[in-house]
């Protein structure tokens, strides 16, 4: 063998053998994050952590169901103001814009969605916060569904671009006008494609924790209807880690198994049951 | 320019069609029929234009009631965006031009509501384009969008039956259309289109991709379609166009070469071009 093939055996050795334990690295984060979280909050999960409200200093027990519900109805919240908005943007980019709209729209949506989150967190502030004179579920929500809407609007686009356009002419060709269309044949088509990214933004945001700090804030206690100061995981997280008590640094842990086990699962079963293949033919 | 065309002297009958939808009996003879037919569409001196691309030369064409009429040629000279004009599809894309007149008994498509215009003047495509639903709502489709008043469940039935599929589906009306093979898929296609009682059928290459078997099952329904629609197909198969047709339209870039009843155009064919198209000289 001459030197030459010898040297290239062995850059192929190397380099396949380097990619693949970046891949393996890359794999082995989310289980190393997945057992370190299991191993330091598994523990202090209990029925009381998910009914409970959190014990007053010193007492032992206590759980976060505040935050967990909180947590919840942000992601309502969310959804209605920012899914609709990226929805019908999403239309409107695929089906009914010229050429220099959409671009700009699309353009500035991917700005949007590289704004740091806690600059949408000031701006909710500003927006919702100040003129109410309080923190409010509303403005949280406010905030995550600001987040929401580059990417709602972006995946719905992309999915509404990937329905045939013999279908669309299908549809013209009986008589329908492009709403209609739009309505009865592209969007049910691409539906499955619109879900699973709606419930992925959303897992995505849920974790947000910048923009909830001074917005939704914070709460000890429950918080009825949606213009209170409203506790959330992220949140929760945040103040029970960096504060002094080590029970709070326990349950920092468990709070962070509850949400990572709550965005795990929703895109588990998103990509189980909504993408297992398109609802239309690929040519 | 009208003695290369025989039907041209014909025309005086379409103000006697404007309101009646007379059924002709179909004549036994594909040749026989074609002089006597009075008029359902007429196109007069259209040109077509996609952009700067001049696609249509002063096209003039009549289409006579209860007959099929082919338009046949090579790829790219025209025939298809030809057939798109008789119901205004060609408006779905941009940049596209039409000059000339076409009329649907007497009146000018061009001032008809698009939507009605496509209800008289139904379409097939290339491929099967079902709508990824079930069966009963890709025929219920037409119906619901024009809103149909009566039963839904009679007029799927009718058309089904019309398409000669309903056998063959009337027991998994609910199942996906994609259940169905490409053939089956076709003629849903059809019974779609027939759903809502057009008066012209356009078809464009309906069988290039289906196998001989299903061609024949589409040839028979076209001939059983005849005494109750005014048929238009688009063909690149010579056979077919002779086997189906009552009167033949040769094109070639974008002019219409030859327009005669279709036993005289593959027999004794007035052009020189047209005899080299069909005896396989180029094509």
């Amino acid at each position: 063998m001459s030197a030459r093939l010898i040297w290239r055996k062995a850059l192929n050795v190397t380099m396949l053998s380097l990619t693949g334990l970046c891949a393996l690295l890359t794999v082995s984060a989310l289980f190393f994050i997945l057992g370190y979280l299991m191993w330091n909050g598994g523990k202090d999960l209990s029925w009381n952590f998910f009914t409970r409200l959190p014990a007053p200093v010193g007492e032992i027990g206590g759980g976060m169901a505040n935050a967990i519900l909180g947590t919840l109805k942000l992601m309502v919240l969310a959804a209605l103001i920012g899914v609709p908005i990226g929805l019908l943007g999403g239309v409107y980019l695929a089906e009914f814009g010229g050429r220099t709209v959409p671009f700009l729209v699309r353009y500035t949506a991917d700005l949007l969605n590289g704004v740091p989150s806690i600059i949408i967190g000031i701006f909710a502030y500003a927006l919702v916060v100040m003129p109410m004179h309080h923190f409010s579920t509303l403005a949280g929500g406010f905030a995550l569904g600001i987040m929401v809407i580059p990417t709602v609007l972006r995946n719905t686009e992309s999915f509404l671009r990937g329905v045939p356009s013999s279908l669309r002419e299908g549809s013209f060709a009986l008589g329908a006008n492009k709403w209609r269309m739009v309505a009865t044949v592209v969007l049910p088509a691409a539906s499955r494609g619109i879900l699973t990214g709606v419930l992925l933004a959303l897992a995505r945001v849920a974790g947000e924790t910048a923009p909830l700090l001074f917005t939704a804030f914070g709460n000890r206690y429950w918080s009825p209807g949606w213009m209170q100061p409203t506790s959330s995981l992220p949140v929760i997280i945040y103040t029970y880690a960096t504060g002094p008590y080590e029970d709070w640094h326990q349950q920092a842990w468990a709070a962070g198994l509850v949400l990572l086990g709550l965005v795990l699962v929703t895109n588990i079963l998103v990509r189980a049951f909504l993408t297992r293949g398109t609802s239309f033919e690929r040519s | 320019m009208n003695a290369a065309f025989p039907l041209m002297g014909n025309s005086g009958a379409s103000s006697s069609a404007a309101t009646s939808k007379s059924r002709l009996a179909a004549e036994g003879s594909t040749t026989s029929a074609t002089g006597a037919g009075k008029l359902r569409m007429k196109v007069t001196n259209v040109n077509f234009y996609y952009g700067k691309n001049h696609a249509l030369h002063s096209v003039s064409l009549d289409v006579a009631t209860n007959r099929v009429t082919a338009l046949i040629g090579p790829s790219g000279c025209g025939k298809s965006t030809l057939l798109r004009t008789l119901n205004r599809m060609h408006e779905t894309l941009r940049h596209t031009r039409l000059e000339g007149e076409i009329s649907l008994d007497g009146v000018d498509i061009l001032t008809l509501d698009v939507t009605k215009l496509r209800r008289m003047v139904g379409m097939v495509f290339q491929k099967p384009n079902p709508f990824p639903k079930s069966i009963f709502e890709n025929v219920a489709y037409g119906l619901r969008i024009n809103g149909h008043k009566g039963r839904l469940d009679e007029a799927v039935e009718k058309s089904l039956r019309r398409a000669a599929l309903w056998d063959e589906v009337k027991d998994k009306l609910q199942k996906s259309a994609y259940a169905l093979s490409g053939g089956q898929q076709q003629r849903l296609c059809i019974a779609r289109a027939l759903a809502v009682d057009p008066e012209v059928l356009l078809l464009d290459e309906p069988c290039s991709a289906l196998d001989p078997v299903n061609t024949a099952k589409i040839e028979e329904l076209l001939f059983e379609l005849k005494p109750s629609c005014t048929l238009v197909i688009v063909t690149h198969n010579m056979q077919q166009a002779a086997r189906v047709s009552d009167s033949t339209a040769f094109m070639l870039n974008g002019e219409l070469i030859e327009f005669s009843p279709t036993g005289q155009m593959f027999t004794t064919p007035s052009d020189p071009r047209t005899e080299a198209y069909i005896t396989g000289r180029f094509g």
